[in-house]
């Protein structure tokens, strides 16, 4: 069954309404190039694979049965548009993420003990700040790892489908996953820690 | 169990994926570490900050939609005829 909110939109469409597929472009445009941006860097490539999105999309319109919701459906697609993208360019040689994982003594203990850190605040200037930190050291993190923590995390995709999507392992994706989050938790500590009272 | 075992499971833990007896070695080390609870909440809030401030496919929309990318993707949906 169609989401009651985009049938009309959908119907519009299916009869070729040319301002429906503007509408449908204006409305989820932006979102989806700003999923397109996370995967890559290059903003030519970004607009590139949210035009080859929405170009799937439209090509996939009559087979659309609105099991999910328009805006789920057109994520979706341009996550696999914005991959499908990163495949075509050349592949830089695989980072090491070893540099920004924690440390351990030879005893097992960590080398760093880990502190407590301060609540995300509530004023605004202040929450846009530590979620340009994130977003920051997100991309800090070596390709291979990012993408798996995109996928899992943010995207909220699943282990099989992150892997079908990445052509790697499930075990890959678990591994890469743990590795990113726990050098995400590094790289976030020193700009969220509680500040000794 | 060691602080370094402790950090290799730390996943699995969170998605209830060990088995029961790693679970309660895994607590037990906890409830003796402040430092490894610490840890865990610091991982946990981790995942939590990356989806709040990263994810949202309904939050608001990004200012920028480029008026040259609708456009492009008008015009390649006549010329392909979709």
């Amino acid at each position: 069954m169609t989401h009651p909110q985009d049938e009309d939109l959908l119907l519009r469409m299916r009869s070729g309404e040319e301002a429906a597929f503007e509408e449908l472009v204006r409305t989820h445009g932006g979102r989806l190039l700003a999923v397109a941006r996370r995967y890559l860097p290059s903003e030519d490539d970004a607009r590139d694979a949210v035009q080859d999105a929405f170009l799937s999309a439209f090509k996939a319109l009559p087979a659309f049965e609105g099991q999910a919701k328009l805006s789920t459906w057109l994520h979706r697609i341009a996550v696999n548009a914005a991959l499908m993208k990163l495949r075509t360019r050349r592949r830089k040689p695989e980072q090491s993420i070893d540099d920004l994982l924690p440390g351990f003594l030879e005893d097992g203990h960590l080398e760093k003990p880990a502190s407590e850190w301060m609540p995300v605040p509530l004023d605004l200037v202040e929450r846009k700040e530590i979620a340009e930190i994130v977003r920051s050291n997100i991309a800090r993190l070596p390709d291979n790892h990012r993408h798996v923590l995109l996928l899992r995390d943010i995207e909220e995709f699943d282990t099989e489908e992150t892997a079908e999507m990445l052509e790697i392992t499930p075990n890959a994706v678990k591994t890469r996953l743990h590795r990113a989050r726990l050098a995400l938790r590094e790289l976030l500590e020193p700009h969220l820690r509680r500040s000794p009272e | 169990m060691n602080c370094r075992e402790f950090v290799d499971f730390l996943m699995g833990y969170l998605e209830d994926e060990l088995p029961d007896e790693q679970t309660l070695i895994f607590r037990e080390h906890m409830r003796e570490c402040p430092r490894c609870e610490t840890y865990l909440d610091t991982y946990r809030e981790t995942v939590r900050l990356g989806k709040s401030f990263c994810s949202d496919p309904d939050g608001p929309v990004p200012a920028d939609v480029p008026e040259a990318l609708v456009e492009a993707i008008l015009v390649a949906r006549r010329a392909g005829d979709h």
